[in-house]
């Protein structure tokens, strides 16, 4: 276990400065995501362009995984249709968890520089919070989402 | 960690100080290494570890003595009958109850919150009547009082806690009133350190009637517990954070009181008869310990006791008080860090939070740095939204712990700094 592995310098980066870290007033869709073990609050909002994604931001507060993975899930799925974002969820659920990953990082972009959660089963939870949050969000569950 | 008094710890200490390092090799884990680092085990609030004494008795009992208890005419019945029995004399003697009657066996202290809750609050608690607790608690002393309001349609008073941590003594005589039925109060904060001024809550409790209840479960490692010189009706609290194995605790509870109670799980063990038009219950203690009891626990428990009360709780009381000293001092001089619980009188736990670094990744940059620290709301959430903080990070210490190992947390929280701060 390195923990430069865990925290390499994309996510201080975007622990240090969150991308697209704003309130969403006119958004189509939000949700809201909880980790009650560690208090990880985030909440996610959505603009739609019928299918598309047409903004995406989040606000709230958590450790540095939870902000740098929220700050890139928005910068990735922007742009992108409700069935991509849909695909790059189930895709980093495997980077995130499985050791035998077929998915290819490069294919993911910066989102890559998650792949060393993996080495820390405790911090799991922490990188895949805004990603349940964002299927909540595009699904209109009205509950919290939590990681329990 | 250490609830000594400032005037026993500047004191005179009886004995020589403990050979910490002599201690230390009683300690099986603490010779173990973490991420190629030798363990810093700072969790102590959370779980103590255990000395070789107290895994050769349970060890032992299994190997030589193991059989039912309260059963068999058979030689090991009895063996294991009177391991058991003579466990709870050493509880009895160690909190200073009157008899052994009023030592229940439980699974820890929150079994015996929610056996008090239920067996002893419930039926005597009308709509409209109140039930007295603060803003330190452990979810443990919170949620059971919120189901029997649920179940009675009791309410819930919370005493407010200052911003040093300590619990309003001035607000609490405000709360009291004739509608008052019961006061659950934590003696040690485990969120904080907060070390309760539980005499005088208990002495206005008491002058108007009102039972009192105490969690115990951070006091009863670090300091002398007497149960008939604090006047408490209830104490509770758990083997796993004194040295003990865990799913065994105790609830000490006033004879006059458990009389009174009905029992709350039925079963075996806790009856004299049973047929089906008529059950006799069994009488004090048995009558709250249905089924077969932790009867390892229980006997690895009191050798927890005895261990510890060889050390001396007033010599670990010294060695844990000089240790919070220590860390509060070095942890002062860190950049950027704030220790949340500022009481004068306080166990040994530090509580904080660090400018801009999470306590998540605090956490998992000191385990990467063989520091295992507690990280989160301490099953104490009312507390950390008093301070404003989702979370703090805990180093808790116990009499096995060493400056050297302040120093390692002082350095790894460095490390966690220059990575993310």
């Amino acid at each position: 276990m390195d923990l430069k592995d865990l925290y390499r310098d994309v996510i201080v980066d975007h622990n240090r400065n969150p991308r697209n870290f704003r309130p969403m007033p006119d958004a189509d869709r939000h949700a809201e995501g909880f980790n009650p073990l560690c208090g990880d609050r985030l909440t996610l909002f959505v603009k739609l362009d019928g299918d598309r994604i047409s903004d995406v931001s989040f606000q709230g507060s958590g450790c540095a995984i939870s902000v740098a993975s929220a700050s890139l899930l928005t910068e990735s799925v922007k742009g992108r249709t409700v069935p991509e974002a849909g695909q790059l969820f189930t895709r980093m659920h495997e980077l995130l968890t499985r050791d035998d990953a077929q998915t290819d990082p490069a294919a993911l972009g910066k989102l890559a520089a998650l792949s060393g959660v993996r080495e820390f089963p405790a911090r799991v939870k922490c990188a895949s919070l805004c990603w349940h949050t964002l299927d909540a969000a595009l699904h209109r569950e009205a509950e919290p989402v939590s990681t329990e | 960690m250490n609830v000594a008094r400032a005037s026993t710890v500047t004191g005179a200490v009886a004995g020589r100080p403990i050979d910490v390092e002599a201690v230390r090799r009683e300690f099986p884990v603490l010779a173990r290494e973490v991420n190629g680092k030798p363990l810093c085990y700072l969790d102590n609030a959370a779980s103590s570890q255990r000395p070789r004494q107290v895994i050769d008795a349970i060890s032992s009992y299994y190997e030589h003595s193991h059989a039912n208890v309260h059963r068999g005419v058979h030689r090991l019945s009895q063996e294991a009958t009177d391991l058991f029995e003579g466990a709870r004399e050493t509880l009895r003697r160690f909190i200073n109850a009157r008899s052994t009657r009023e030592i229940i066996f439980v699974r820890g202290t929150t079994e015996a919150v929610n056996l008090v809750a239920q067996s002893h609050a419930r039926p005597c608690l009308q709509p409209g009547d109140e039930i007295v607790i603060s803003w330190l608690e452990h979810h443990a002393n919170i949620v059971p009082w919120q189901m029997v309001c649920e179940q009675t349609g009791a309410k819930l008073r919370v005493i407010p806690i200052t911003r040093s941590g300590e619990v309003d003594f001035e607000a609490f005589l405000g709360l009291l009133n004739d509608r008052t039925r019961l006061l659950a109060l934590a003696h040690v904060s485990n969120a904080l350190g907060t070390v309760v001024p539980v005499e005088k809550f208990i002495r206005e409790a008491r002058r108007r009637g009102i039972p009192v209840l105490l969690d115990g479960a951070q006091a009863v490692p670090h300091m002398k517990v007497d149960v008939q010189a604090l006047d408490c009706d209830f104490y509770c609290f758990s083997g796993h954070k004194m040295c003990g194995p865990t799913g065994i605790g105790v609830l000490y509870g006033r004879e006059s009181l458990l009389k009174a109670m009905p029992p709350w799980q039925g079963g075996g063990d806790m009856i004299l008869a049973v047929s089906f038009e008529r059950t006799v219950y069994n009488e004090l203690p048995y009558k709250f310990e249905a089924g077969t009891p932790h009867i390892a626990g229980a006997i690895g428990l009191a050798r927890a006791v005895d261990y510890l009360e060889a050390l001396g709780l007033d010599r670990i009381a010294a060695a844990e008080h000089e240790l919070l000293e220590y860390a509060t001092e070095r942890l002062s001089g860190i950049p950027g860090l704030t220790i949340v619980g500022t009481a004068p009188e306080k166990a040994a736990v530090v509580s904080f939070t660090v400018e801009r670094v999470h306590p998540h990744d605090l956490g998992t940059i000191l385990d990467s740095e063989g520091v295992a620290i507690r990280t989160g709301h301490h099953c104490a959430m009312p507390v950390m939204e008093y301070f404003g903080v989702p979370a703090t990070a805990r180093a808790s210490f116990a009499f096995y712990n060493t400056r050297a190992e302040v120093d390692r947390l002082v350095d790894a929280l460095q490390v966690a700094r220059e990575m993310l701060a």
